[in-house]
């Protein structure tokens, strides 16, 4: 769900100014009309102008209409920017104090690093919304509160369950099945999906079986009681086997020559889509809007298998409220209504991105639902499964920054510059500088 | 006796005003924007250099006194010498042919031609356009899979050059970029001081027999010296600083973080690897370390350029 980095970037630039120049411009105008409306009850109520900033498209724009219904005094004002930009913006206003949006998404790869900061954001219990626990997966509930288990400080939206989108010509081509169920079949186990990959490079010449490493390795580590984490909050990169079995699994594709080197989110990745360039990609339920999105022209060839070695989370995110923000009361209502129960589930038939709320895994409407795209693949029954099989796992604050090292050295072996054991060690030592 | 007191010591007060006129004013004139440096840019560099002696980040308002700790830290870090390798490497690619060509230009440029004008302005549009769009399109020209350099290689059986792969071809992608933009710039320069060369020295030197590449050699470049000392010195301490390009240029590649510049550090210069520090790790204190060493660079490449642009203008007298 990111948009091309240059894009954003250029968006972001021109955005900010822009952004922060209308926000004081409406500051300056709340403080003078505040002292009557705080008197005037019954009144029609102020202006008020939300900012919620995101990391791509959330597929929330038509629920900002839907919202206005309710609440016709509230303009939104939505700011999107690249996945690692917006992270790093957001530590940055946070220290400094200054800037934040009214709403914040967050990814779950750096949830704790935000929720460790408490005193940052506004208890969402303080708006009425604990009440809201038992419509969640406890994980993810849990994922979103302080460290200290006593403020809630994160409303999640979405999770990523696992699966494995594949493209039917391709595999026709290669000669293996294209039913949903038989390509299963064929992987029970990431050793297979290897083999798979092999027989798949024997068969098509003009196209890799797998777009690049990088997501492979985090849906394996994602399978894992374990991952880059341990409970106490120490990278266990280095001496967990997990981490270490995804990564030799993740260069087996590498030295198999199985891989596009296409990375993932980058302009050429994109093309890849268009152009037809892998035949498998890992499909945490998110990805599927993306597909759909990149590969226009492809309805129909893409499809949606299980994933292997089990189910696993990738991604998801959770909206929190900074103190910054001049209406958090406003703002709370927003995040109460985006990750309605209902909003949820509208979000996924739109977009993909799929529901926290366990409740929507046995709805008819989602059990039934289907794309055209993929081929009519259940996909709501595919991802009800998946959350409901996934073992939750504990993501530490820097998560992020070890993803980028661990990536890099991937990269380095796909680029032929190192040997994976090489490019381990250095892992290992830029892992150990992540502070 | 009394007037011509007066009027003596008159006198002397319009001499001591006219002095202190002659001697303060120049000052004066000139104080705002020395001290609007000194806000802007003496304080700031003090200020980094205090922080540089901290452990300093963002996340926390405890600044622990460490000495000279970030120092010796950066010396032995093999990514901020990988860097300084990159800025050298890709400064040196840049700038060299970038001004060889931008004298060639200007020289072309200051015969008489029609639509002169036109011609000028062309020159100088590359300058004017965002160093983004010149990022984001030179990227997909150096594509691997579908790139148009890649395909005009193939041609000549040249296939799949994974530009943004490997070191050097990375670095040559990147100047490039650097060169596209700022030849044009650098060729007005060069052509406003050409102008100004004695057009008589031309024609001594055409009726002597002189050939054009002669007349270039003897008269114009040493004629022209001090521009170039100039433009060698500003394009070397520019060439010190290049961020955009090689952080947008990873981006556009993908891989990794966007700051590493590549995943080998493969195009990761000096201040994309403070910018890395300072802005994604937060560790302001290392940062500006890094800051101030980089700094020291830009002065010795500076200094040794300014030495080398000398030398060279004698040899040509």
């Amino acid at each position: 769900m990111a948009t091309p980095y240059s894009q954003a970037r250029r968006f972001g630039r021109l955005a900010v100014p822009v952004l922060t120049a209308s926000a004081l411009a409406l500051a300056l105008a709340a403080c003078g009309g505040e002292a009557p409306s705080a008197t005037t009850a019954g009144k029609p109520a102020e202006k008020v102008t939300l900012s919620i900033a995101l990391f791509g498209d959330f597929g929330f724009k038509p629920l900002y209409e839907e919202y206005k219904k309710t609440h016709p005094n509230v303009e939104i004002v939505e700011r999107v920017t690249q996945f690692n930009d917006h992270h790093n913006n957001l530590v940055k206003r946070l220290a400094t104090n200054a800037g934040a949006a009214d709403v914040e998404a967050v990814e779950v790869g750096y949830i704790s690093s935000f929720t460790a900061q408490a005193d940052k954001f506004h208890d969402l219990k303080q708006y009425g919304l604990d009440k809201r626990q038992s419509d969640y997966l406890d994980w993810k509930w849990q994922q979103g509160l302080s460290k200290d288990g006593s403020k809630l400080l994160g409303l999640g939206t979405d999770v990523g369950g696992l699966a494995m989108c594949y493209r039917k010509d391709l595999f026709e081509k290669a000669g293996l099945p294209t039913d949903r169920e038989k390509v299963a079949e064929l992987w029970p186990t990431w050793e297979q999906y290897i083999e798979t990959g092999k027989k798949f490079a024997s068969g098509v010449k003009d196209a890799k079986f797998v777009d690049s490493p990088g997501e492979i390795f985090r849906a394996i580590v994602n399978q894992a009681p374990v991952g880059l984490y341990d409970a106490q909050d120490q990278i266990v990169v280095a001496t967990n086997p997990e981490v270490k079995k995804a990564w030799d699994l993740s260069n087996q594709l590498t030295q198999n020559d199985l891989t596009a080197k296409l990375a993932a989110f980058s302009p050429p990745w994109n093309t890849g889509f268009a152009k037809g360039s892998f035949a498998t990609i890992i499909c945490p339920a998110w990805m599927t809007g993306y597909i759909q999105e990149q590969a226009k022209d492809a309805t129909g060839k893409w499809d949606i298998a299980k994933v292997p070695g089990g189910s696993g989370n990738s991604g998801g995110s959770h909206l929190m409220l900074p103190k910054q923000g001049k209406h958090p009361k406003e703002a709370a209502e927003l995040i109460d209504f985006l990750t309605s129960k209902d909003n949820q589930a509208r979000v996924f038939k739109e977009e993909g991105t799929f529901p926290s709320i366990p409740a929507l895994y046995d709805d008819p409407s989602i059990q039934s639902f289907t794309k055209p795209f993929f081929g009519d693949a259940p996909i709501g029954k595919i991802y009800s499964d998946a959350a409901r099989n996934l073992k939750p796992q504990h993501l530490g604050p820097k998560e992020g920054d070890v993803r980028i090292a661990i990536g890099d050295g991937l990269g380095r072996v796909e680029q032929g510059k190192q040997t994976p054991d090489e490019a381990w060690a250095q892992v290992v030592a830029d892992v150990q500088k992540i502070k | 006796m009394a007037t011509l007191q007066a009027t003596a010591r008159r006198g002397h007060r319009r001499l001591v005003r006219h002095t202190l006129d002659l001697k303060l004013s120049p000052y004066a004139y000139i104080a705002p924007f020395f001290l609007l440096f000194c806000a802007f840019g003496v304080f700031p560099l003090i200020f980094t250099a205090w922080v540089s002696l901290h452990e300093w980040t963002l996340t926390s308002d405890v600044h622990t006194f460490v000495g000279a700790d970030n120092f010796t830290t950066l010396l032995g870090d093999g990514y901020f010498w990988n860097a300084t390798f990159n800025t050298f490497s890709i400064g040196i690619i840049s700038t060299v042919p970038q001004l060889v060509l931008a004298i060639w230009l200007a020289h072309l440029l200051n015969r008489p031609l029609r639509a002169q004008t036109f011609f000028r302005i062309t020159l100088l549009v590359p300058n004017v356009t965002s160093v983004v769009a010149v990022v984001v399109i030179f990227s997909q020209l150096f594509g691997r899979d579908y790139g148009l350099i890649n395909w005009m290689l193939s041609w000549f059986g040249i296939d799949g050059v994974a530009w943004a792969e490997g070191t050097a071809t990375s670095h040559v992608a990147i100047s490039a970029m650097i060169m596209w933009r700022w030849t044009g710039y650098n060729a007005l320069i060069f052509l406003a001081a050409m102008q100004a060369v004695p057009k008589e020295l031309y024609e001594a030197a055409t009726l002597d027999g002189a050939s054009n590449l002669t007349q270039l050699r003897k008269i114009t470049i040493p004629m022209i010296r001090p521009t170039i000392v100039f433009v060698v010195t500003v394009s070397t301490i520019g060439a010190m600083q290049i961020l955009a390009e090689p952080l947008l240029f990873g981006a556009g590649s993908g891989a990794g973080g966007i700051t590493s510049g590549g995943p080998d550090h493969q195009f990761q210069t000096l201040a994309l690897y403070v910018y890395d520090l300072g802005f994604n790790k937060f560790d302001f204190g290392y940062a500006s370390a890094a800051s101030w060493v980089m700094f020291l660079f830009v002065v010795l490449a500076a200094g040794v350029n300014y030495l080398l642009t000398r030398r060279m203008g004698g040899a040509f007298k």
